[in-house]
C-alpha cells in the first residue's frame, strides 16, 4: 500500500453499540467491529450501556487495528459520533475519541449520527441524491437534501418506531437474543398472521405518530382475545403502510432519483417489499443499506469525519462536548453537491 | 391527462362535459393490504368533499365538486386556474408576501374557527388566482377538531412547509401567517396556539430548547 494513504477512524457509540471503523479517504471500509449491549431485561439503561462501551472500547480498538492491518500512527483522523443520543454513551464515545486524537496528535471530528447514516448509505450502495427512510430503534425520519443541507420531510411526532415493535414485543412476554432482535421475532410471527385487526393509522401531513398504535395494540393484546401472531402483523401492516405512505409522499414531493432504506428496522423484509413498491411507482432506484452498515456503526462515522475534513472540518477539543438533541438540519455539509 | 402524481391521490386533467375538471383519483396501493387500502382510499374520498363543503361555509375559498365516486375513489371538481403559492412566494417583494400570507393566516384562521383542520397545510395546496384570491385545495388528511392540540399540530405542519421550501423567508412569513390567524381567532386563542406550537415543536426529536423544560 502507497505510504501516504490516510485513514480515519471512526467511533459510534449514540446507543447500545459501541463500534469502531476505519476506512482510507478513497471510501474503502478496512474494518467495522461492533459490540453490542443486551440488557438482560427491559429496554436499554443509558448507564449500563456507557459502562458497557467503556469496558469494551479498549478491546473493540484493538480489533479493528487488528482486522485494518495498520498501526495507529497511522491515522490521520479521528471521528467519533457527537450526537444525537443517550448522554452516557455519547460521553464513553467522545472520551475515547478525545483520549485518542491527543495521543495520536491528529485532528478530530464531531459527526452528527444520521447524517453518518445516510452518508455510508450513499457509499455502500453507491446513491447520490436519495429520499433516506431511517428506521431504528430510536429515529424515525425521511430525510433528502435541499437547499444546501439534509432536511427532515417526515418523522415521528413521538417514539421510534423501532421503539415501537420492541416495546410491543415486551409487553408481549418475548425475550431478547444476542442475534435476534426483537424486530425479527415480530417479523417471523407475522408471518404467521391471518387476520387484520383495526388499529390506528396515524399520519399528519408528512409526520407520523406511533404511541397510539402503540397503546391500542398493547390494550388488545392484554384483551387476550387476539392471536399474537394476528397483532404482529396488524401492527407491522399498519405501521409499514404508514411509513411507506410518508416516503412516498416525499419522494413525491422532491422527485429525487433514488430511495435509500437504512436503520435497524431496514433488515424487515415485509418493510422492503413495500419501500421497493412505491420507488418503481415513481421510477425511482430502491436500496437497503446491507445489515452491517444499516445498524449503527463506526464506519459510518469513519466515512462522514472524512468527508467533512477533506473540507477542512474539525472539532476543537474544548468544542467536542456532545450534543443529545443535534438535528440533522444544524449541520453544515459542504461536500454534497446541490442536483 | 395526467397532471400530477401525487403520493396518495393522482390528479387528471380532464374534459368532462365541456368543463375543464380535476379528476382526483386515488389509486390502489399496492404496498398495502387490500383491505387495509380500500378502507382508507373509501374514507378519504367521502371525507374530503365533506370538508371542502364545509370549508366553503366557513368562508374559505375550495374547488366546486362535481361528481363523487365512491367506488372508484374519485372525486371531480373544477380546475382552479392560477398558480400554486409554493411558486410565487419566493419571488414576491416583501410587502407582497407578507400580505399574502396575512390572507392566508386568516383563511386558516376562518377554518379553525369552524371546526376544520386542513391536515396538510403546504404552499402547494393554497393556489393564488388571478383574481387575488386563494383557494385552498387538497383537504384528504383534514378532519373535524377545535382542539388546541390538532389546531396546533395544523399550523406545526405550515411553518415546517416554511421552513423547507421557503427558509429565507420562514420566519417572517409564518409571523404574517399568524398575524392573519390573530384577526380572526382573537388574541388569546392565537396565544394559546403558538404555545402549543412551542410545545409541539420541544416533543419532537433531538431539539435544543427541550434542555430548558
Amino acid at each position: 500500500m502507497p505510504k501516504n494513504t490516510m485513514y480515519c477512524l471512526g467511533i459510534e457509540s449514540t446507543a447500545d453499540d459501541f463500534s469502531v471503523g476505519i476506512l482510507s479517504f478513497d471510501g474503502k471500509i478496512l474494518a467495522n467491529i461492533i459490540s453490542a449491549y443486551v440488557p438482560e431485561e427491559g429496554g436499554i439503561h443509558p448507564r449500563e450501556a456507557a459502562r458497557h462501551h467503556a469496558q469494551v472500547a479498549g478491546e473493540v480498538l484493538e480489533q479493528s487495528f487488528q482486522k485494518a492491518g495498520i498501526k495507529p500512527k497511522e491515522i490521520t483522523v479521528v471521528a467519533f459520533s457527537q450526537g444525537p443520543g443517550l448522554g452516557p454513551c455519547l460521553r464513553t464515545g467522545a472520551t475515547a475519541a478525545r483520549a485518542l486524537a491527543s495521543y495520536l496528535n491528529v485532528p478530530l471530528v464531531g459527526v452528527n449520527h444520521c447524517i453518518a447514516h445516510i452518508e455510508i448509505g450513499k457509499l455502500t450502495q453507491n446513491a447520490k441524491d436519495p429520499v433516506t427512510l431511517y428506521v431504528s430503534g430510536g429515529n424515525t425520519i425521511v430525510a433528502a437534501f435541499e437547499a444546501r443541507r439534509y432536511r427532515v420531510f417526515g418523522e415521528t411526532l413521538d417514539i421510534a418506531i423501532g421503539n415501537c415493535l420492541d416495546v410491543f414485543a415486551r409487553k408481549a412476554g418475548l425475550r431478547q437474543k444476542e442475534g435476534m432482535p426483537f424486530g425479527a421475532m415480530i417479523e417471523q410471527l407475522a408471518t404467521q398472521g391471518k387476520e387484520l385487526i383495526s388499529l390506528p393509522y396515524v399520519v399528519k401531513g408528512m409526520d407520523l405518530s406511533y404511541s397510539g398504535l402503540l397503546t391500542a395494540a398493547t390494550q388488545l393484546l392484554h384483551k387476550g382475545k387476539y392471536r399474537l401472531e394476528d397483532l404482529c402483523y396488524s401492527l407491522q401492516e399498519i405501521a409499514f403502510s404508514m411509513l411507506t405512505e410518508v416516503t412516498e409522499r416525499a419522494l413525491a414531493h422532491t422527485e429525487k432519483p433514488e430511495v435509500l432504506l437504512t436503520g435497524g428496522v431496514a433488515a424487515n423484509k415485509r418493510l422492503q417489499s413495500m419501500i421497493n413498491s412505491i420507488a418503481k411507482e415513481h421510477s425511482a432506484k430502491f436500496s437497503v443499506v446491507p445489515k452491517e452498515y444499516a445498524l449503527d456503526n463506526g464506519a459510518m462515522i469513519a466515512w462522514t469525519g472524512i468527508l467533512a475534513f477533506r473540507y477542512g472540518l474539525k472539532t476543537p477539543i474544548e468544542k467536542s462536548f456532545v450534543r443529545l438533541k443535534w438535528r440533522l438540519e444544524e449541520v453544515n455539509v459542504p461536500w454534497v453537491e446541490e442536483a | 391527462m395526467l397532471m400530477k402524481k401525487g403520493a396518495e391521490a393522482s390528479l387528471f386533467l380532464e374534459n368532462w362535459h365541456s368543463r375543464k375538471v380535476i379528476m382526483k383519483k386515488r389509486l390502489l396501493k399496492n404496498y398495502r393490504l387490500p383491505n387495509l387500502d380500500e378502507q382508507i382510499r373509501t374514507y378519504r374520498t367521502i371525507h374530503e368533499p365533506q370538508l371542502i363543503h364545509r370549508a366553503k361555509k366557513a368562508g374559505v375559498p375550495t374547488p366546486l365538486l362535481f361528481m363523487i365516486d365512491v367506488k372508484n375513489s374519485t372525486i371531480i371538481m373544477e380546475f382552479v386556474e392560477g398558480k400554486q403559492v409554493k411558486q410565487v412566494l419566493n419571488h414576491f417583494e416583501k410587502e407582497e408576501r407578507l400580505r399574502l400570507c396575512r390572507y392566508i393566516g386568516e383563511l386558516i384562521g376562518r377554518l379553525h374557527n369552524h371546526g376544520i383542520i386542513h391536515g396538510d397545510l403546504t404552499t402547494s395546496n393554497m393556489i393564488l388566482t388571478p383574481y387575488d384570491k386563494v383557494v385552498f385545495v387538497d383537504f384528504g388528511l383534514g378532519e373535524y377538531s377545535t382542539e388546541l392540540e390538532i389546531r396546533g399540530v395544523d399550523l406545526h405542519l405550515m411553518k415546517r412547509a416554511f421552513q423547507s421550501t421557503h427558509f429565507r423567508y420562514a420566519k417572517e412569513c409564518f409571523y404574517a401567517v399568524m398575524e392573519g390567524y390573530e384577526k380572526v381567532m382573537g388574541k388569546e386563542t392565537t396565544k394559546n396556539v403558538l404555545e402549543k406550537i412551542k410545545e409541539i415543536e420541544k416533543r419532537g426529536r433531538y431539539i435544543v430548547e427541550r434542555k430548558k423544560r
